[in-house]
This record gives C-alpha cells, structure tokens and sequence, in this order.
C-alpha cells in the first residue's frame, strides 16, 4: 500500500490544480482537499512518518502525537469552513492562497524538526500575503508590503535562532526549547512576531481589516494559532509568556472601544485573546496548557463566526464602519443571529465554548496565585464583553437603523456559519467532548455554581454599565477616523527616513564623491609631472628673492627679471596642459613599471623575512 | 402599543430594562446560596465580581474615551 501523503502536500499539490476547474467546479473542488487531507491524516497512527536526512539531520513531515494531532483536527475543521464560506469566490488566487496558506500552517503543526518548520513558516507568510493582495484594493497592496515585510524579519529571527541551536545541538528536531541562550531567544522571538506579541503586533489590525471576506476567514486563524503551537510546543513554562500574555489581554481593548472598522476590532479582539492562551502557555501548569490549548480550539471556532459574519455583511453592504452600519437585523437576521452567537462564545458566557476554554487559564493565574495577572485577565473579560460582545452585533445589526436594505447572506455562507455557531454551542454544553482531545489529561468541571454566578454577575454588570453609560451620553460616539497604532512607527517615521536619505543623506554622498574626485584628479595630475610644484615653487621664491634683493635702477635687472616671469607663467601654463618631453625621452611600457614594483615588494619580502627569522 | 420592535420603542426598552434590573437582582441574592472557591480573599467579598465588573467596564471606557482617542486619532486620510 503507498502511503498517504503528509496534510501539508495535499493541500499544497492540490492547490496546483485548482486553475484547471472553471465557475462553481472551483470551490467544490477546493473543498474536496481538505476532506481528503483529512481522511488521510486519520488513517495514520501515532508516531513520525515521512523520515528523511538532510545533511546528517533528521527530517520528519509528520509528526502525529497529541498536541499536533488536535491542531490537525480543528486546522482541517476550519479549512473546510472556511472554503464552503468562498463559494461565492471563483478566482484561482483566493483557492490557491488559501490552499497553500491552510496546508502550510498544517504544515508546522505537523513538522517534527526545525527545518521543515522553518520552510512551511515562511510558505504560510507569503501564501498569506497573496491572500491580502487578492483584495485587489490600494490599502490591501500596501498593507500586504508592510505584512510581508514584517513577516520576512520574523523568518530572519527564527532562521538565525535555528542555525544556532542545530549549531549547537548538532540536532534539528524540534521539541522543548526552553529559553536557554541565544539561539533559543531567537527562536522565541521569531514566534512571537507571528503571535503578535505587543509592540509586534501592528501587522494584524493593518493588514487583516484589508482582506476580502472570504480571505479573511482564513487569515484570522491560522497564522497567530500556529504561532501559538510553537510556542506551546518549545516554550511552555517561559515565564516572560505571562506578562507577555496578559499585557497583550489588556492594551488591544483600549484601542477596540475606539475603533471604528468592525473588522479592526475583531483584529484587535484577535490578539486580546491570544494574550489567553501565552498566558497560558507561560503559567505552564497542566491546567493553563490545556486551557490554553483548549482556547485555540474554542477561539478558532467563534473567531471564524464574527469573522464570517462581519464578512457577510461586508459581502452584501461593502461596508464594514460602525459609523455606516445598523438596523441590519431586518434584512440578514439569520447573519445577526450568527453574529451574537459568536459574541456570546468569545465573552465566555455559561452554555458557549468561551466559558470552558478560558476559565481554565483564569483558574490557573488564581492557582499560583498570580493577583496582577489574574486582575489583568479579569479586566480583560469585561473588555472582551464591551468590544466583541457588545460593539461588533450592536453596531453591525442594532444601534441606529442606517436605511441599508439589503438581502440575507448567500446560502453557503449560512450554512457556513449555521455550522460554526452549532460548534460554539456544542463544544460549550459539552466540553468533555472537547476536553477527551486535549493533550493532558483533564479534570476540570467548568459548571459549577460558584463559577457560573461569578461570570454572570462579572458580565451582566459590566453590560449593566454599557447600559448606564450610553443612557446618560458617556459612551464614547463612534467616529469617523484613522487611530494610529505602533505601524505608524513605520508607516511615518519610514517616511522621515526615506526623505532623510533623499535630502541630507544624498547630499552628503554627492559632496563625497566630488571631494575624492577633486582629490584624485589632482593625485594624477602631480603623477603626471612630480617635479612641477617643487619646480614652480623654486622657481617662484628665486623671482622673489631677486626682486628684493636686486635695485631698481639697474638696467640688467628688469631684463632678467622678465626673462624669469616668461619661464614662470610658461610653467603655470603647463599645470593645465602638462608638460611635452619631447619624442626624444626614453619610454618604456607600463610593465617596466609594474616590474619594478614587484621586484621591490619581492626585495621588502626578503628582508622583512630576514629580519623576523 | 407601536409595532416597532423593542429596541426602537423607548417604552418597550423601559420594559426591557426593568426585567434587566431584575435579574440582576438575582444574581446578586445568588450570590449567597452558592459556595465559592476563591483563590484570592477579596473574592469573598459580597458582590466583588459584580462590582468588579462594573467598575472596569467604566474604567475602560473612560481611559479609552479621554486618554487614549486624543493620543491617537487622527484624519481619515492620515496614511494617504
């Protein structure tokens, strides 16, 4: 029997043929991968597959044990998600990004060493950027630069981080890292750009708002989730990933309240909660990693659903600004069902999958009795209520009614998101389902009394507040506006820099240039003829001298003394011509020349040599 | 009685606020028949999550509405 090939080839070789399918055949065809990806990956068993050797290091293609079979499961589950979600999409870029983008990230979930995990990572990035570019739009071109550019940085980290480590090792199999020296902060780094640590996370509100809607399905779940397997794979119990983690909690709902792009929210509300699941990853107990890798699990799911249903608003609207939108539950109610659906799952309210993901790395902060981090994740809960449960359903489809009457979203988007939300509510009635996937062992009840109370009263006062503040005109009016962010470090800040290098920098290199130039033509012009200055300069001081010293009144003098001023100007003359030999000079080729210098480096050699012996 | 639905009538919102004040009445008298299992003392508190929640979400919207949107908005245009 041959073996079936790793997920990452399917999806990769499979999306070679894509352009060979025409109109409706294309997405069908698209959809057919990832289930075949998928009845393969469950026909493996556990261990290393695909086993080969590249300069004496071992590379594995597929390694299947229980952290990279549960991305494997719900990677699958949202690909095929995601691809019904593009039916309406017939363009080969889209299927083929995606496709590629999809089966690379499967690709670094699955890959047992460094080498193969470097090569996917980057294949994921570009995929990722011709994802961003398929918008076709001006802000989605430059955007996908500034992506790419980013990303590309991130690769150099991991790239150098790697070398050292296999330096160091001699192995390049991938496994705990651990923060021990320079090579493995270099890796750490690297995953953390894709992770969007603060201050390295401008990418996802820059580019993620500018993809299509379809595209964006995919870009909000695969690149920072696998950046998450990574790290939870080479770094659990780091403890930077705390702080890291619960800083990234806190500052991106700041900036969601004011935003005013409902898909810069969900970017923002993106890294808010992959600030969960570091925290998770660094608390590093067996509790926080399976609450952390349980939230991937949950996260992708009702990510994908406010992703797809901002999408399909977007789709039918074109629009996606809170200032634009409302009243929209006339025309899409079954989209704004949806919508709340998602918001209530990424709230963590009790009977959505939230509630049985994130609690676990919230109970594991209060385990190890960590009270900033615990107040911070707590304060982040409230901020995830206002921003993703309260502003995307209420200014997409509530608040003011905008006049936009429009149709309900297309059928395969429905049943797209029909899907997702069942999902949601499924995994959070049942998390034991959930919890018998995670990759330690797991004994954690989220429904208890005190727990479902606590959330409760912890929302529904936090939503009582909304209520409070809206009513007596506190809440802050949405407003028309570009908020500024860290990529204005580089979006502004590069700008000055060009132009310094334009301006001043350029300056400078010119003026350089004539100098040495001025400098080398007067060096030739003194080798042409050596003796001419000390000649002139002779020459000059003997006319001076004989004016001083000779008398006036003598006859003989001004006679001489003009004969010695025709040779001096005759020889200033010659600074601009040079002067003529004369055929009768001796000349020998420049050879003669070169010649003799050897022979008086060959004559320095010897007696140097001489002198050391 | 108007047809329009419940959140465009401000009559049938008082209504709807007056339910929402009532359930949160409950679940503060909750509160008391069930048994926590704090990890911090203050959870012990009477209504520590409920005012926790309440507190932050002003917070929130305070700093975001007064310290953060003066800092950092700017034109549409900015980039272009």
């Amino acid at each position: 029997m041959i073996s079936p090939l790793p997920p990452a080839l399917i999806f990769i070789i499979g999306a070679l043929f894509i352009p060979l399918f025409r109109g409706t055949m294309k997405g069908i065809y698209a959809l057919i991968i990832p289930i075949v990806s998928f009845v393969s990956m469950m026909s493996m068993s556990a261990g290393n597959h695909w086993n080969y050797s590249f300069l004496d290091l071992s590379i594995t293609l597929f390694r299947y044990d229980n952290l990279s079979i549960f991305f494997g499961y719900i990677y699958h589950l949202i690909a095929i998600i995601s691809i019904i979600f593009s039916q309406h999409v017939k363009n080969n870029t889209h299927y083929m990004a995606a496709l590629i983008y999809s089966g690379s990230a499967l690709g670094v979930v699955f890959a047992g060493d460094l080498i193969s995990l470097f090569i996917f990572w980057e294949m994921m990035a570009l995929a990722a950027t011709m994802l961003v570019w398929d918008a076709k739009t001006k802000e989605s071109y430059g955007a996908g630069f500034r992506y790419l550019l980013f990303h590309i940085i991130g690769g150099l980290f991991l790239l150098a981080g790697i070398a050292i480590t296999i330096y160091e090792t001699g192995s390049a199999e991938f496994n705990f890292i651990g923060l021990k020296g320079l090579g493995s902060w270099l890796i750490f780094i690297g995953f953390g750009i894709n992770c969007a640590w603060p201050g390295l996370h401008a990418w996802i509100p820059d580019a993620y708002p500018n993809t299509t809607p379809a595209g964006g399905v995919f870009m909000w779940t695969f690149t920072t989730k696998t950046a998450i397997y990574t790290l939870a794979r080479g770094f659990p119990g780091a403890e930077p990933l705390i702080w890291i983690g619960a800083i990234m909690t806190v500052f991106p709902i700041f900036f969601a309240v004011v935003e005013n792009n409902l898909r810069k929210v969900l970017s923002y509300s993106l890294m808010n909660q992959l600030g969960y699941m570091v925290c998770g990853i660094g608390i590093g107990t067996t509790l926080s990693l399976n609450g952390a890798i349980s939230h991937v699990f949950c996260h992708i799911l009702y990510k994908a659903l406010l992703v797809m249903s901002m999408g399909a608003v977007m789709y039918r609207t074109g629009k996606i600004n809170c200032t634009d939108l409302g009243g929209l539950y006339k025309s899409m109610p079954m989209t704004a069902v949806f919508c709340i659906i998602g918001a209530m799952s990424i709230s963590a309210f009790p009977l959505f999958n939230g509630f049985v993901s994130k609690a676990m790395v919230v109970d594991a902060a209060g385990q190890g009795a960590m009270v900033v981090v615990w107040f911070l994740l707590m304060f982040a809960s409230v901020g995830v209520l206002e921003h993703a449960g309260i502003k995307v359903p209420f200014h997409a489809f509530f608040a003011h009614d905008s006049g936009i009457r429009t149709k309900e979203a297309p059928t395969h988007m429905l049943i797209a998101m029909g899907v997702t939300a069942f999902l949601c509510i499924f995994t959070g009635l049942f998390p034991s389902y959930l919890y018998a996937l995670l990759p330690y062992p797991v004994e954690y009840e989220p429904y208890t009394a005190a727990h479902i109370v606590t959330t409760m009263q912890l929302l529904s006062f936090g939503a009582l507040a909304y209520i409070l503040l809206v009513k007596y005109g506190i809440f802050p009016a949405e407003m028309r506006a570009t908020n500024l962010d860290i990529d204005w470090t580089y979006r502004k800040l590069g700008r000055l820099f060009v132009r310094f290098c334009e301006g001043p920098l350029t300056g400078f290199r010119e003026a350089m240039a004539r100098t040495s130039q001025r400098i080398v033509k007067a060096a030739i012009k003194f080798a042409t003829d050596p003796l001419l200055v000390p000649e002139l300069i002779v020459k000059g001081a003997y006319v001076g001298i004989y004016k001083a010293l000779t008398s006036l009144e003598d006859q003989r003098r001004n006679e001489r003394l003009h004969q010695l001023e025709a040779k001096l100007n005759y020889l200033r003359g010659l600074k601009e011509t040079g002067r003529y030999y004369g055929t009768d000079m001796p000349k020998r080729p420049l050879g003669w020349g070169v010649l003799i210098a050897f022979a008086l480096i060959f004559l320095y050699m010897i007696v140097y040599m001489f002198r050391v012996g | 009685m108007s047809d329009k639905p419940y959140f465009e009538d401000p009559k049938k919102a008082n209504r709807l606020l007056k339910i929402l004040y009532g359930y949160l009445a409950i679940l503060l008298i909750a509160e008391f028949f069930i048994h926590k299992h704090s990890y911090f003392p203050w959870e012990d508190f009477p209504f520590f999550h409920a005012i926790y929640g309440f507190v932050v979400f002003v917070v929130l919207i305070l700093i975001a509405k007064h310290l953060l949107r003066p800092l950092i908005k700017r034109r549409e245009d900015y980039y272009d």
